[in-house]
């Protein structure tokens, strides 16, 4: 039931980092400067602590929805339930801990 | 002691023991079969199109610092990240787009208020969706005439 809820939560959140996404990338289309300008304005810690926030809902979000898949189209998926939501916290944090070291080493200047 | 049979989901068999009559009756389509169907396959391939994106934008190199213009301009230089980002521009938005569908169907009760959300809904896509399919076959890494880059200097 939570996992359901946090696949919807996740879902939406991803989505409406998408629309702004494709915007802010389109101003390659107004001008170099335009782009580098609003992109500058993102090379801080917050928007840095948002980006490690949006990676860790698209891992759950990925992770958790090829467990669906599985469950869905494997015959004995429904019977691993259990063990696929270990497998998703684990491939979660195995990929998560990594990321969140690099990226925050790049906010904070390393 | 039997086991039971139990019908996959959707099958057509439990299609017909329910209804009594298959899925394409009158006036029924097989649209939300498909949609279900696509959710999996686009999740699918935006788990490698997302996460590869994500990889090597932010993990190779020096990542967040070294996003800019002349960036971008490096990247869609190759057309496999053309053809790499057009394809999850596409499929991200299509899946997202269809969950959103999903979910207002859930929730907003009123006939009224669903029509009217998902009509927002799809024109947001709609726009977003070509917008971002212009911008990856119109870019132009020469955009701005006193450009540094080296693709500008003949
Ligand atoms: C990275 C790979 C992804 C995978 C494996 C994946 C998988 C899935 C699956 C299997 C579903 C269907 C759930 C169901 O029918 O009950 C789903 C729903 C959804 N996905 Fe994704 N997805 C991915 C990426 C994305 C992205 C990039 C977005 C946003 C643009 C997104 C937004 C949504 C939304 C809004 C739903 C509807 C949630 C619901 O109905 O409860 N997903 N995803």
């Amino acid at each position: 039931m939570w996992s359901w809820v946090a696949h919807r939560i996740t879902g939406v959140g991803i989505f409406f980092f998408l629309l702004v996404h494709v915007l802010d990338t389109a101003l390659v289309r107004v001008s170099p400067a335009a782009y580098n300008e609003v992109i500058g304005t993102y090379k801080n810690p917050i928007i840095g602590l948002l980006e490690v926030g949006l990676v860790a809902a698209i891992l759950f979000h990925a992770f958790n929805g090829i467990r669906l898949i599985l469950v869905d189209f494997w015959a004995k998926g429904p019977r691993y339930q259990r063990q696929m939501m270990i497998g998703v916290g684990v491939v979660w944090v195995v990929l998560f801990v990594p990321f969140v070291i690099r990226h925050l080493s790049h906010v904070f200047g390393g | 002691m039997t086991t039971p049979e139990i019908a996959q989901p959707r099958s057509s068999t439990r299609a017909v023991s329910l209804k009594g009559g298959g899925r394409n009756r009158s006036g029924q389509t097989n649209f939300e079969l498909y949609s279900w169907l696509f959710m999996r396959l686009s999740g699918l391939a935006l788990v490698v199109l997302v996460l590869g994106h994500l990889f090597v934008n932010l993990m190779l190199g020096g990542g967040i610092t070294a996003l800019d213009f002349g960036f971008v301009a490096g990247k869609w230089a190759n057309p496999l990240w053309q053809v790499w980002d057009l394809l999850m521009l596409w499929l991200a938005m299509l899946h997202g787009t269809n969950g959103l569908r999903t979910i207002t169907n859930d929730y907003a009760e009123k006939d009224q208020t669903r029509f009217w959300l998902k009509a927002l809904l799809i024109t947001a896509s709609i726009v977003i969706v070509v917008l971002g399919t212009l911008v990856i076959f119109t870019f132009d890494p020469c955009l701005d005439p006193s450009s540094t880059l080296s693709v500008c200097s003949k």
